[in-house]
């Protein structure tokens, strides 16, 4: 089997009396995209931050491209290539939308101790986040606020955010969240095209994505992985129909 | 929207510099050297007002403890003069860098909080050194330490003549405020305004915050020491008033009157202040009402400082 990407070990979490990751075990190839589904209050949003670093697992390990991370700050992990986009949409709202892009491709080019040089001539910055404007469909909006956007317009802000700073594993926490089927459309056709250049881990509640979109699936039910594996075999499986997909789960002849 | 650009605005700071090189000469000519003097002392303001202007208005640092830094750079310059150094050459740098270290250390600690908690403990380390130099009796305690002069620069330049002075003052505040307005337009300033406005945000992309809202913190307590170089040498006295929560706040309202996060925010709201507090004392001891009624229609109609109405207006037509 391949190294994986990102390996988590027994990673656990309590607040208080509620264990929210018990004992996460769970292997990230490279190359995948990566569905992590579960019923809501699993324990998929504590994952993504222990993952991401914004909070420290109380057991466990992290280890990410061979290296362990456990303990690293979230801008050292985004430095090495592990960047999160987050469930509520958090952008630079006062911002407009390219400087919201220039300001994350300028995070992860480099030091910001400079004092002297306007980073608005930085030709290569903006360059830079023009093109990725035009990857991530915003390429007409550059000049607005980012608090105008449109909902599903500031999710794809939110996703270009996390995509400037050449992640080689993107954390995308509910990416559908609040969409409706066009915006949805047009953000599934996004990740897809976003796989050809990272790994992707992706927590989503829209199963029609989930299918669409991942290599693989694991089920986190109550801080538990009870089932990781191929979509075909996670759809099959018993326990995994019992816990969480019911109905939802659109048939295999489909 | 909130512009990440911060333009010098050329077309109205030359002309002012312009303005305030030639008005001690205007003064003397109308015989109203006094007038010399409080300018001297406005600039001085708005060197100290800018610099806390960037860690409240460019790193979202609502510090309550600016005089400390402004303080400590009055009394090294104060304490090294009672032993013997006048040359501004090493006095100066000295006081700006024992600012910068107290800053550093202050801000070590104090960066570790957000919100009123930050406010607190900014205040409480500033009254500390407030405290520390009113015990220290020889260096004057609580009256002060008096100069034996102002500090000497050589090449023939006298700062014991106010109308020089005036000029040593104007040229390092503009300058200063070049360089600030470089800064905050450089990569460091543009990730700080990030930080400042979404600091989750501005981790998750990569930025080291703690560390960018450190090195602000410094600059601008560095800057605050500067400021207290310039202010002994003014008064030709380091007054523990200087240390005070008192000035902290004074600076405080400076900034939030000339406008948080505007360019010359701080150089406005020093300018304001002090000529209210000017021509108000002349007709009463009770100026501070004044000032407050002032601050109020500030609060009130221009919540976001003077130069917002500048803005609103140029925005409008």
């Amino acid at each position: 089997m391949v190294e994986p990407l990102l390996a988590l070990r027994g990673l656990t979490k309590r607040f208080g009396g509620l264990t929210a990751t018990d004992g996460v075990t769970l292997d990230i190839a490279p190359g995948e995209i990566h569905a992590l589904i579960g019923p809501n209050g699993a324990g998929k949003t504590t994952l993504i931050h222990q993952i991401s670093g914004a909070l420290p697992p109380d057991d466990g390990s992290v280890t990410f491209g061979g290296r362990e991370i456990t303990q690293l700050a979230m801008h050292e992990r985004v430095a090495a290539g592990l960047v999160r986009s987050f469930q509520v949409t958090n952008i630079f709202q006062r911002f407009s939308v390219l400087d919201n892009v220039a300001l994350a491709v300028q995070a992860g080019s480099g030091s910001s101790m400079a004092f002297w040089r306007p980073a608005a001539r930085e030709a290569k910055l903006f360059r830079e986040a023009h093109a990725l404007l035009a990857r991530i469909g915003l390429a007409d909006k550059a000049a607005s606020t980012a608090a105008t956007l449109a909902h599903g317009e500031q999710r794809q802000l939110e996703v270009g955010l996390a995509l400037a700073t050449r992640p080689t594993l993107l954390l995308l926490d509910e990416p559908l969240a609040g969409m409706g089927p066009e915006e949805s459309e047009r953000m599934v056709q996004l990740i897809a095209g976003l796989a050809r250049t990272c790994t992707i881990l992706l927590v989503e509640h829209d199963m029609q994505a989930v299918f669409r979109l991942a290599t693989r699936i694991s089920v986190l039910v109550s801080g538990r992985i009870i089932a990781s594996g191929a979509p075909d075999d996670v759809r099959r499986d018993n326990e995994v129909r019992r816990a969480y997909l019911g109905d939802e789960v659109p048939s295999a002849a489909a | 929207m909130t512009a990440l650009h911060h333009s010098l605005l050329p077309r109205v700071a030359l002309p002012a510099l312009a303005l305030l090189a030639a008005f001690p000469l205007v003064m003397q000519a109308i015989d109203q050297p006094f007038y010399i003097v409080l300018a001297t002392r406005i600039l001085i303001f708005a060197l100290a007002a800018s610099s806390l202007n960037l860690l409240i208005g460019f790193g979202g640092m609502v510090s309550f403890g600016h005089a400390a830094f402004f303080g400590t750079g009055a009394y090294t310059v104060g304490i090294l003069m009672v032993h013997g150094v006048e040359s501004a050459w090493i006095a100066w740098p000295a006081a700006v860098l024992m600012s910068a270290l107290a800053a550093l250390l202050i801000g070590a600690i104090s960066l570790h909080t957000r919100g009123v908690y930050f406010i607190m403990i900014t205040l409480a380390f500033a009254q500390m050194i407030y405290y520390v130099f009113v015990s220290l009796k020889a260096y004057g305690g609580d009256d002060g330490l008096t100069l034996a002069g102002r500090s000497q620069i050589g090449f023939g330049v006298d700062l014991a003549s106010d109308v020089v002075f005036y000029y040593v003052v104007l040229a390092i505040v503009a300058t200063l405020l070049v360089l600030l307005g470089r800064l905050v337009n450089a990569r460091f300033g543009r990730a700080l305004q990030a930080i400042r406005e979404n600091e989750t945000r501005a981790q998750a992309i990569g930025f080291p915050a703690y560390r960018y809202k450190l090195a602000c913190f410094v600059l601008g307590g560095a800057m605050a020491g500067l400021a207290g170089v310039l202010i002994v040498n003014q008064n030709e006295l380091a007054s523990p008033n200087l240390l005070h929560w008192m000035q902290s706040g004074m600076l405080m309202i400076m900034v939030i009157l000339g406008g948080v996060g505007f360019l010359y925010g701080g150089a406005l709201g020093a300018l304001v202040l002090l000529l209210l507090e000017e021509t108000l004392s002349e007709y009463t001891i009770h100026w501070q009402l004044g000032v407050g009624l002032v601050l109020l229609a500030v609060v009130l109609f221009a919540p976001n400082g003077l130069l917002s109405l500048a803005r609103r207006r140029t925005a409008g037509g």
